[in-house]
Parts: C-alpha cells; structure tokens; sequence
C-alpha cells in the first residue's frame, strides 16, 4: 500500500469488521456505491429482457407475466435502490461533510444506519422478486395490486417501506449537517451548489418519503385484510391512490435530478475554472424545483377522471417548474463563456447531461399542457422522456460526478480515453435507444405492452439497438475504474486545478477529512487568475 | 391512411387531430429551437475557451441581471402559451357535445365490451359513423384500464367504482387501432381491438344487419326490464306513491340531498345512488335502500341508467320545477 492511501480513510483499520461498523461518511459512501452498483446492474439485466422482447412485435421470448415482472422490477429497482441514493449517497455522503468543512456528517451512527436500512429494504425486495416476483408496474396502481395481482406485492410494498426510512435519515443527516456544522467562515452563500441541491433534495426526502411509506402500507393492508382504501368494492377510492403515490412519486423525481443539477454546478465551474454564472439564481432555482415540485402531482392524473379544475392548476405549476429549470440550463452555458475549458472525460459527461437533460425537460412541456398530454400519457412518449431526465440527467451527471471525484475518492486516476469512450458510447447509444420512443409515443404506442401492431417495429429495433450501445457504454467503466484500483497512477490532492475545500485535502482524504480546521475566507468557485489570462 | 415510407404522426381521423398535431408541433418546433440553442452554446464554448495553458482560469464574472431575467421572463411566457392552448383543448375535449351520439363501454381483464344504444353489441371493436360526435360513457369491471384510439387522438381511464366519459368527431372512414393503455395485468397488450369509422349510412346499414349481432333490444329496454328484475319499481313508482323518489324527469335535473347539498343528478350520481345510496340521500326520503354494490355488474347497471335517462317527468312534476 503506498504511503498515500495507508495515511487515508482506506489506510484506516481494515477487514471486514471495520468497514461494516464504520462510522466514517467516507466508508459509508463506499457502502453504498458498491451495493447501488449492484442494483444498476440487475436493473439493467431487467432492461435488457424489455429490449430483447420488443425486438420482435410478437410477445414471443417470454411469457406476458414474465414481461410485466421484467418491466415492473426494472423500475422498482432502478428508481428505489439506484437512482434515489445514487448521487445523495454516494458523492453526497462522501462530499457533503468534507465540502462544508465538517469532520464528518453530524449522525455518523444514524448514516451508518442508513445504509443497513437500505439493505434491509433491498432484501426483502429481492426477495419478493424470487418469490414470484412483482408485476404491478413500479407504480402499483390500485385497485389492481391490492386485489388483482397475484403476485408478492405485499413483500416488495414492505420493501419500499423499509428503503424510506434510509431515505428520510440521510435527509435528516445533511440537512442538521449544513446547518450546524459549517467551517468558520462558511456561510450559506459561500456554499458549493451542491451542498445547496443536496439540502433542497433533502427537504423534499425528509417531506416526502413519510407519504410513499404511508401509501405502500396502505396497499398492503388492503390485500392481507381487505381493509377498503383503493377498492370501490370495498368503499374505496382507486384514484385516491394515485394522488397519494404521486405526491411523493413526483417529488420523487426531483430527488433524483436535483443532485444531478448540484453536480452539474460543480463540474461546470471546474471544467471551466469559472464562478458559477448567478450563483443566487442557481441556488434558489433548487429551492423553487423542491417546492414547486411538492404541487404538480396531479399532471399524472389529466385523464383519470381527476376534476379538470383540479387538472388546470397542475398543468400551470408544471409549467412553472420549466422556468428555475431554463435558468439553472442558461447559468451553466453561461459559466462556460470566456471560461478556460478543460477538456478530459469529466467534460464529455458535462456536455452529454446537457444535451439530454434539456431535451428531457423541454418535452416534460409537452405532457404538461393538458389537451396534448391527452394523446401523449401513457405511451412511449412518457417513458422517453422520463428516461431523458432519469438517465440522461440524473445518471450522466452521477457518472460525470463519479469521474471527477474518482480521484478523490480512491486516490487514483483512471484511464482518460477509456473514460471519454465511455461518455461518448452512452450518449450515442442513449439517444438511439430513446429518441425513436419519442416518435412511437406520438403514433400511440402504450407503455407496459409485450407485443406490438408490425408497423412499429423498425423504431423498436433501433431502440433496441441502442440499449445495447448503451449497454456498453455503461460495462467500460467497470473496467477502466477496476483497473485504476490496482494498477491506476496515483492521484494528486488537486489533480483539475478545482476550487473547493476537497481539493485542499490529500486524495484519499484522511478519515476525519483536515488535519486542521479548515477557515474559510473567500466565496465558493473563487477562481483568481494566476498569470494572464487567455480568452482567445 | 400514411403512405409515407417512415410514418411520424398516427392517421388523422378526428376533428381534434389536427389541431393536436399543431400543438405537439408547436411545443416541439420551441423546444427544438432551445436545445439547438443551448448545444450550440456549451459546444462553441468549449472548443472556442479551450484550456490552452495549464495555469489559465476563466474570466472573473459572476453574473447579469439582465440576462437571469431574460431566461426567467421568456421561457416563461412560452409556457404560459403552451398552458393556455393545452387547457383550451382539453376544456373541449373534456365536454362532449349535446348532440351526441351515446356509446356504453366496459372494461375488464381483458376486453372492451360495447353496447350501442339501439341494443347492438360488440367485442373489443367499435363501430362509428363518421361526421358525427360519438360520446363513450366508460365503465370498468375490474381494475383500471384505459380507453385509448389514437388515430382520434383521446383517451380516457376506465375506473372502477364509477363511469367517466370521452368524445371525438370521426371525420375519415377507416379502420384504427384500440388499446388499452392503462396497465391492468397479465393480457394487457392484449386488450386492443379496432374503431371502425364508417360512411353514416354504412352504419345503419350495419346497426340494422341481424348477421352481425342486430336485433337485440335497446340498452334502454333491457335496463327497463332489469328495473324489474331488480325490484327498483316496487320503491321508485312512477306516481309517487312509492318509498323512494320518482325518477321521472331525474336525470340532469338538480336534486337537493337530506343534508342540505344540491347536486346534478348525471351518470355518476345515479350510479352511486344505486350501488352505495346511503351517499347522498335525497332529501324527504329515509336511506331504506339496500346497497347494490357486488349485486350489480357495471354493463347492467349502465343500461339502468340508459333507461333512467328515457323516464321524461310528467307533466305536474316539470310544472313543479319551473
């Protein structure tokens, strides 16, 4: 081990025993990544068995149940246990504490906490899929899970339950966090943007989960003792479900990219060694998303039967959400102006979360104005624009976080050309995969269906074809990052020339983060020209 | 209907459709408009400020107001645009129009059944004359499931536990796919079927053809017979005389309930007031009446309200209201 390392959080007690009682938010975000890892992997196993059905029209590899698992167990798993901790934590859990000047996150035991929750939850979840599955959709609509589906809805509803909680204590974490336990001198605007996304996202964790935990319970309560909340035969209302899940469901979806967009402030400023463009605006632009985002749930509802008084004032705050959405896209175009642009792997991903996040939030537009959304809920349009902001936003930006942190985190450097093949292979294979879904969206083809009218097939196969450029674009870094592990040059404290107090710490940094109380005494993204500066 | 080679846009059958496709071209053409706008910024950007020294950091800027507020003012505006618009059609879309003609509809796993008012039937297909407003009152069996044709660019949930409607003009014969886009179970993708738009008077031509299922009594008649059946008559007589309220007349009008509500006495009213009465009980009346919620299938039920909507209020009785 070289001198580095056994100086750092790695170097610090080793075996098995230490890392799964660490106290460490560092250790902890390893947890985490190496179990979210896994979870993107058997999500993406699911996905592959969408694409490869709907290569054909004809429902013809796999049986329709197994085909409403396969799609149900896709989305349970990437949104429950990917996508909802993946940037919070992993690159929050590990940076949070260290970007505010902190020693560690302020409950280190409850973080700890968090993750064994979080492995609670996916076990039991794991174990509804292997005994006999789920087919609800991850939506879980009533009436039918409650009283149709004959699959182990129960089980995976207690699963979801579990996972909140790990949810709602990180939340608390950060939140008790950024308020208590800044460095001298760290006040709230001299805060990293992402510190800023992390506390909005964990406004909308701590708010919104105790809601989802409720409806899940709910559910399961109605099919193991037919108490009546969702069955009409039973008194109940089925609609009542859908407003209950997506009040937090669609807070939800600001949970995953609102980190995103935090990570994105970040490497925006660094890839162009630039004050973020309107710092303020970009701050509150969080906040307004976290907000606004607690009023719109009720545009998954325009044709459920929902009043259309009810369906006007959904549609109009959803369409407010476009506005802190367009001036956080602006500011980050703007930092890059008269900037001095890097260009390595991290700003391949910058560019790639740009492209599709804006596509993604551009055609959230088109299902927010009421009449169209008429023709376009329901189908392919819905899922490729989901998918626009889910993985073209929300993963690209976890992705580029996690190239340009790497270093950070594991004090090694990566393969530079593995990692841009990586960011160019998913934004190709991306588009391919989920642009054409724009277009069958449009011609009317439903989501959720195995089999298919013959004349949407040609769409379906360039989807399907790019599934598995995207496939690839995703298996590269388990190598080129693997690799850097054991034979990776060492990283330097600041390997991008960055501002921000993880920089000012060796790589990997040492488990309580400073060897002294770091004072701060200049804004964040405080980037002083050095020599002349060169804007040609 | 597409003879293009690599169709972009379902056929266009509907007297909705087009303006549909305006809108979606709209919406579309602006937001291709930014992400150019915004690609072509970050690419220019970073080729034309490319790192060139490793010591180099930007220029010190740190913002404009003026230009937060023209990217807060004009998205702003053109999503108001689009708000506007989209609530407009769907106001209309959310309206069926009074001279049209009526189509019952009930999901279950997994089939559409159809009853045209004259009494035909159909599976999982539904035939329309073209150039008039056909209103499809929608109920469920089961779970939920969702009607949908896009050639007619509409489509509507059918919810368990009550009846909700949509309605759309054909204006091109044709033969168009019908799905279900509400996932609803194992044959979901397998609840589909066809609208089959036809010349007016091909359709009566159809609705009057024995061979095609024809000659069955009207929705109205068979609901009257179940009235019977289910013994409604003996408590709801047409003279008053009975222990619940007259329905002559009920339906559109404006009930006052025992605790002190007035509601519109439309589909859903009735449907509740069979299947759970003791909901909104009108006022003068005790709630003696039995719940037919589980006794009731939806398909008879719609067809009791089929007949509820033909008792026409005597005389004495519309003198009363006016």
């Amino acid at each position: 081990m070289t001198d580095n390392i056994s100086r750092s959080y790695l170097g610090a007690p080793h075996g098995v025993a230490a890392w799964l009682l660490t106290k460490d938010h560092k250790r902890i975000a390893m947890l985490y990544l190496i179990s979210i890892t896994i979870f993107f992997a058997l999500g993406g196993i699911f996905a592959a068995g969408i694409r490869l059905e709907l290569l054909t029209p004809k429902g013809d590899l796999w049986t329709p149940d197994m085909y409403n698992k396969l799609f149900t167990l896709h989305g349970v798993i990437m949104i429950f246990f990917f996508l909802i901790p993946s940037i919070p934590a992993t690159l929050g859990n590990f940076l949070l504490p260290i970007m505010v000047g902190a020693k560690d996150l302020a409950f280190p035991r409850i973080n700890l906490l968090s993750w064994y929750i979080y492995v609670a939850g996916a076990l039991t979840t794991l174990a509804a899929v292997f005994n006999g599955g789920l087919d609800t959709g991850w939506t879980f609509y009533t009436p039918y899970s409650s009283i149709a589906s004959e699959t182990a809805v129960t089980t995976a509803a207690i699963g979801v339950f579990i996972t909140g909680f790990s949810s709602i204590l990180t939340g608390l974490n950060f939140i008790v966090t950024v308020h208590r336990m800044r460095a001298p001198g760290m006040t709230w605007f001299r805060l990293p943007l992402f510190v800023w996304a992390q506390y909005a996202t964990s406004l909308v964790m701590i708010l919104g989960t105790p809601v989802i935990a409720i409806t899940v319970l709910l559910v399961g309560a109605e099919r193991a003792f037919h108490f009546g909340f969702f069955d009409p035969r039973l008194g109940g209302d089925p609609v009542l479900f859908q407003h209950l899940f997506w009040f937090y469901s669609h807070p939800a979806v600001y949970i995953m990219i609102l980190p995103g967009m935090g990570v994105m402030s970040e490497l925006v400023a660094a890839v162009s060694r630039k004050q973020v463009f309107g710092y303020g605006f970009v701050a509150f632009s969080s906040l307004a998303i976290a907000i606004l985002g607690f009023l719109v749930w009720g545009h998954h509802l325009f044709v459920s039967s929902q009043s259309i008084y009810a369906g006007l004032v959904f549609s109009i705050i959803t369409m407010l959400v476009a506005v802190p959405s367009a001036v956080k896209t602006f500011n980050w175009a703007a930092t890059m102006y008269k900037g001095s642009i890097m260009w390595t792997a991290t700003t391949f991903w910058v560019l790639g979360f740009m492209g599709l996040f804006t596509i993604g939030g551009l055609t959230g537009l088109f299902l927010a104005s009421m009449g169209l959304d008429i023709h376009l809920t329901d189908t392919y349009f819905v899922v490729a624009h989901f998918h626009y902001i889910m993985v073209g936003g929300a993963i690209m930006a976890y992705m580029g976080g996690l190239h340009f942190w790497w270093p950070k985190m594991t004090g090694k450097m990566y393969n530079e050309p593995g990692a841009i093949a990586s960011a160019i292979l998913v934004f190709v294979g991306f588009n391919l995969t989920f642009f054409p879904q724009f277009i069958l969206g449009y011609m009317g083809m439903p989501r959720r269906y195995h089999a298919y009218p013959e004349e949407w097939q040609v769409l379906n196969v360039a989807s399907t074809l790019g599934a598995s450029v995207l496939f690839l674009g995703y298996l590269l870094p388990a190598f080129y990052l693997t690799w850097s592990l054991v034979k990776g040059k060492e990283a330097p404290a600041n390997p991008w020339g960055a501002k921000g107090l993880e920089w000012t710490v060796p790589s990997p940094p040492p488990t309580f983060n400073f060897d002294e109380d770091p004072v701060v005494d200049e804004p964040a993204y405080n980037y002083k020209p050095t020599r002349e500066v060169h804007v040609g | 209907m597409s003879s293009s080679p690599f169709p972009l846009f379902p056929p266009n059958a509907s007297s909705v459709a087009t303006e549909m496709d305006l809108l979606y071209l709209f919406i579309a053409a602006v937001s291709a408009f930014f992400v150019v706008l915004v690609a072509a910024l970050v690419f220019v950007f970073a080729v034309k400020y490319r790192r060139r020294h490793p010591d180099e950091v930007g220029a010190d800027i740190h913002g404009s107001l003026a230009l937060e507020l023209t990217w807060t003012v004009i998205p702003f505006i053109l999503a108001m645009v689009m708000f506007v618009w989209g609530a407009d059609l769907f106001f209309r879309l959310s309206r069926p129009p009074a001279d049209a003609m009526e189509v019952f509809v009930v999901g279950k796993q997994w089939m559409w059944k159809v009853q045209h008012p004259e009494g035909k039937r159909e599976i999982n297909e539904l035939h329309v004359p073209v150039g008039r407003p056909v209103r499809i009152t929608l109920g469920s069996e089961d779970v939920i499931h969702d009607y949908s044709i896009p050639a007619m660019r509409v489509k509507m949930d059918a919810v368990p536990g009550k009846l909700t409607t949509l309605w759309f003009e054909p204006t091109v014969a044709g033969t168009y796919h019908l799905f279900c886009a509400e996932y609803c179970g194992t044959k979901h993708s397998g609840m589909i079927g066809q609208v089959i738009a036809m010349a007016p008077q091909e359709y009566e031509a159809w609705l009057s053809d024995a061979g095609t299922g024809a000659g069955g009594v009207s929705a109205a008649a068979n609901g009257e017979k179940l009235f019977s059946e289910y013994a409604c008559v003996t408590c709801h007589k047409g003279d008053g005389s009975g222990r619940g309220p007259i329905l002559n007349g009920v339906f559109g009008s404006q009930v006052k309930l025992a605790d002190g509500r007035t509601v519109t006495a439309d589909e859903n009213y009735i449907r509740e007031s069979v299947m759970t009465p003791t909901a909104k009980v009108v006022a003068g009346f005790q709630p003696i009446m039995p719940p037919f919620q589980g006794t009731i299938s939806e398909e008879n039920l719609i067809q009791i309200i089929a007949y509820i909507k033909t008792l026409k209020a005597s005389a004495p009785a519309a003198a009363e209201k006016k």
